[in-house]
C-alpha cells in the first residue's frame, strides 16, 4: 500500500490529465483545487483493475473538498456550497 | 390481447450479459436458480434498513455518533449485514444540508436502500445536481433556504454514502418504528426532507 501523502485540511489540486481507459476521476474537477476531507483508506487503482490487473499497490483515497464557486463560474447559491468528490492520490498535487 | 412489444435484437451489453451468465451456469459457477433468488431479494429491498438506522440516530445520540464515525459498523450494529459496503454517513443540521450523487454511474448503498430509483440513474440527475443542486432540489419539493451550505456528495470511487435527515419537530415521544416511517428513499438520498403526514382534520357534525 502506497502511503498516504496528504492529510485533512491539506491544499490540494486534481491533476488537469486525459488519460484513455476506465477513470474514477470525473472530468469535471480536473484542475481544480479542493481541501481534503478526510482519507478513505487505501484501494486498488481502479485504472488497473480495469486492465485486468491487480491494483496493487493499494492507493489512498480522499474526499476532497471544492467550493460550488471554484468549479461552476457563474455559481448560483450559498458561496459556502460544497461539493465533495473522492480522488485517489496518484490524482492529486499539492496546491 | 397482451402487448408483446416488438422484436428487437440484444445490445452489446445485453449480449454480454446473457453470454457471461450463461457460461458461469455451463461452468457450474451459480444456478439459474441463484441468480433468480438473488435479483428477487434485491428488488424485495426497499429503504427500510436506511430508516431504521436513521430513526436510531435520532433516539439515541451514542449511536448517531457511532454511525457518523462508521457507517457500515452501524449498519451490522443493527443486524444489517453489508458485506463490502463503506458506508459514509452525512448529517443535515439547521446549517447543512447533503444530497447524493454518482455521477460516473450509479453507486448507491442498495445493501441498505434497495434499488436506485430510475432517476438516480438518470443522466439530467448526474449532471445537474452536481452544479444547480437548489435548482434540482425544488423540483423535487425541497426548497433550501439560501443562507444555509448545500453539500453535494459525489460517491465516484469506493464509498458509499447515506443522508441523516434532521428529525422533525412535533415527534418527541415518538417510537422508533413510528420515526422510521418518515424517513423515505429520498430522504436518505437527501432530495427530500421527512414530514409529518398531515392528519385529516375531523369535521364538525
Amino acid at each position: 500500500m502506497a502511503d498516504a501523502r496528504y492529510r485533512p485540511g491539506d491544499r490540494v489540486r486534481v491533476r488537469k490529465a486525459a488519460p484513455l481507459g476506465h477513470v474514477r476521476t470525473p472530468f469535471y474537477i480536473r484542475g481544480y483545487t479542493g481541501v481534503v476531507e478526510r482519507v478513505c483508506g487505501a484501494f486498488p487503482n481502479p485504472e488497473e483493475l480495469a486492465q485486468q490487473r491487480d491494483g496493487l499497490p493499494a492507493q489512498p483515497l480522499y474526499r476532497v473538498r471544492f467550493r460550488q464557486k471554484d468549479v461552476w463560474p457563474g455559481y448560483r447559491g450559498n458561496p459556502a456550497d460544497v461539493l465533495e468528490l473522492e480522488v485517489f492520490q496518484h490524482w492529486l498535487e499539492s496546491s | 390481447m397482451k402487448d408483446l412489444g416488438a422484436y428487437r435484437p440484444l445490445d452489446y451489453f445485453q449480449l454480454m450479459e446473457v453470454s457471461l451468465r450463461e457460461l458461469l451456469v455451463e461452468k457450474g459457477v451459480v444456478t439459474e436458480d441463484a441468480i433468480a433468488a438473488a435479483m428477487a431479494t434485491m428488488r424485495a429491498r426497499g429503504p427500510e434498513r436506511g430508516a431504521a438506522m436513521a430513526a436510531r440516530a435520532w433516539l439515541d445520540p451514542a449511536y448517531k455518533a457511532r454511525m457518523l464515525a462508521n457507517g457500515s459498523q452501524a449498519a451490522e450494529e443493527l443486524g444489517f449485514e453489508v458485506p463490502g459496503l463503506r458506508l459514509i454517513v452525512v448529517e443535515n443540521t439547521p446549517q447543512a444540508h447533503n444530497v447524493i450523487v454518482c455521477t460516473l454511474c450509479s453507486c448507491y448503498p442498495r445493501m441498505l436502500l434497495g434499488l436506485p430509483p430510475e432517476w438516480y440513474k438518470s443522466r439530467p440527475y448526474r449532471s445537474r445536481v452536481v452544479r444547480e443542486p437548489r435548482k434540482v432540489l425544488a423540483e423535487f419539493g425541497t426548497r433550501i433556504p439560501a443562507k444555509m451550505q448545500i453539500r453535494v456528495h459525489d460517491s465516484n470511487a469506493d464509498m458509499r454514502y447515506m443522508v441523516l435527515p434532521m428529525r422533525p419537530a412535533g415527534t418527541s415521544g415518538w417510537s422508533a418504528e413510528r420515526l422510521a416511517a418518515l424517513v423515505t428513499r429520498d430522504c436518505l438520498i437527501g432530495v427530500a426532507v421527512p414530514k409529518i403526514p398531515k392528519t385529516p382534520k375531523t369535521r364538525k357534525s
